[in-house]
């Protein structure tokens, strides 16, 4: 149990998933316009990556990994098929992505008209399937660690693009240089904020 | 070969080198491109991955266009590149071993890599497969030239060496020169790809905000 918690906190502040690791950067940069709709797609990330890393960590543990098909017979034993990982992630990933819009149109309208548009976006987006594959990286032991490590990194995620997107809101009375103007200073701005996080790499939980 | 260079093609293979380029103009595939920059080595090799298998990918999907149902377009153009993506990958693990270790998770992650996506969607679907075997490689081009610059700065100033060979003389250490460990964190391949997107914007006024 501790170490769910250890894995949730490590997973928003020192393993953020943009901060560390850069992920989701295009929709990060591209939506974090304004402070709601970041929220919005933020809430989506989280939601989805809650769902498809849990699914992804199953399909990684008994089907994928070697010797993962021992439970359907013995003579599986010696069969590997992580060469597929990619291909089947992905799958996932899509074939998720669009179940949750299903669901979500049918019984939740107005959650879907807030995160709608985002969510066929987040089948691309490589904070998802990142996840997926540090998952299979860190070989978590339990289906509650990857659960909250999926979580963990939504959050961070959401915290990430929120504080930029304030931040930008805010950028517009400033007067930046004319060729830094938009992206240039986005970047900058990102790496102050990647900087500040860097704070946190000594936290021992 | 004259027709398979015209002046068109000439744009479509140019282009993305600078006034188009996918990373700092169209802001596609940043995530790849920050995370592996730390070193010149797995900068390169990821380029060169990009590049193949963004030209490979546009040649399939165009040739592919007019049978697939637009509907399901998406998982198709996904399932083209994962097969790809997996082929360089399974090379890389056979032949450049210590690469593939270095640049981890980032291989997988070129499926997501928006450029892909992008070229797939915007080019590939309504053009020839010659073309679209040009765009892909002018994108790739545009994007790797990127990474290359930043992990050269990055290995230079951090690690003082470039494809692991030592090129800051040890006479300049000795002299009190250290090197720059901020250059080697994640950070400052922000703040390098922002100094290139200003150098670039200064330059050609047309792409300011």
């Amino acid at each position: 149990m501790e170490n769910v918690v250890s894995i949730f906190v490590r997973s928003i502040f020192v393993d953020n998933m943009i901060f560390a690791y850069f992920l989701g950067m295009c929709s990060y940069l591209a939506v974090s316009k304004n402070v709601k709709t970041s929220m919005g797609l933020g809430i989506a990330v989280i939601f989805v990556l809650g769902v498809t890393l849990p699914v992804n960590y199953l399909l990684e543990n008994y089907v994928l990994k070697e010797g993962a098909l021992a439970w359907i017979s013995p003579s599986l034993k010696t069969l590997d098929l992580s060469y597929l990982a990619f291909i089947l992630f992905i799958a996932v990933i899509a074939a998720i992505t669009q179940l949750v819009e299903m669901v979500v149109e049918k019984f939740t309208p107005a959650l879907y008209n807030s995160l709608g548009i985002f969510l066929p976006l987040i089948a691309v987006n490589c904070a998802i399937m990142g996840g997926s594959l540090f998952m299979q990286q860190r070989a978590f032991v339990n289906i509650a660690e990857a659960t909250s490590y999926a979580l963990g990194s939504g959050v961070g995620w959401l915290l990430a693009i929120v504080g930029l997107a304030a931040i930008r809101e805010k950028m517009a009375y400033s007067n930046v240089p004319a060729p830094l103007r938009g992206l240039g200073i986005a970047f900058i701005i990102v790496a102050l904020m990647s900087m500040a996080f860097m704070s946190f790499s000594g936290l021992k939980i | 070969m004259s027709k398979l260079m015209s002046a068109k093609t000439k744009e479509i293979l140019l282009g993305p080198l600078a006034k188009n380029n996918p990373i700092t103009v169209q802001v596609l595939g940043i995530c790849s491109a920050l995370a592996v920059t730390a070193k010149l080595e797995p900068a390169l090799v990821m380029g060169i991955s990009v590049t193949i298998i963004v030209a490979f990918g546009n040649v399939i999907i165009s040739l592919l266009r007019n049978t697939i149902p637009n509907r399901i377009r998406i998982i198709v153009q996904l399932v083209v590149i994962a097969a790809l993506v997996t082929i360089v990958s399974e090379i890389l693990k056979a032949f450049a071993y210590d690469v593939s270790v270095q640049l981890s998770v980032y291989i997988g992650l070129i499926i997501t890599n928006c450029i892909l996506m992008g070229r797939l969607e915007a080019f590939a679907m309504s053009n020839r497969p010659w073309e679209s075997f040009i765009d892909g490689l002018g994108n790739g081009f545009g994007y790797a030239w990127i990474l290359v610059a930043v992990a050269f700065f990055r290995e230079l100033l951090g690690s003082g060496t470039l494809l692991g060979y030592q090129v800051i003389p040890q006479a300049l250490y000795d002299a009190g020169y250290s090197n720059n460990g901020l250059m080697i964190l994640p950070p400052m391949a922000l703040i390098l790809v922002a100094c290139i997107i200003w150098v670039h914007r200064a330059k050609d006024k047309e792409l300011q905000e």
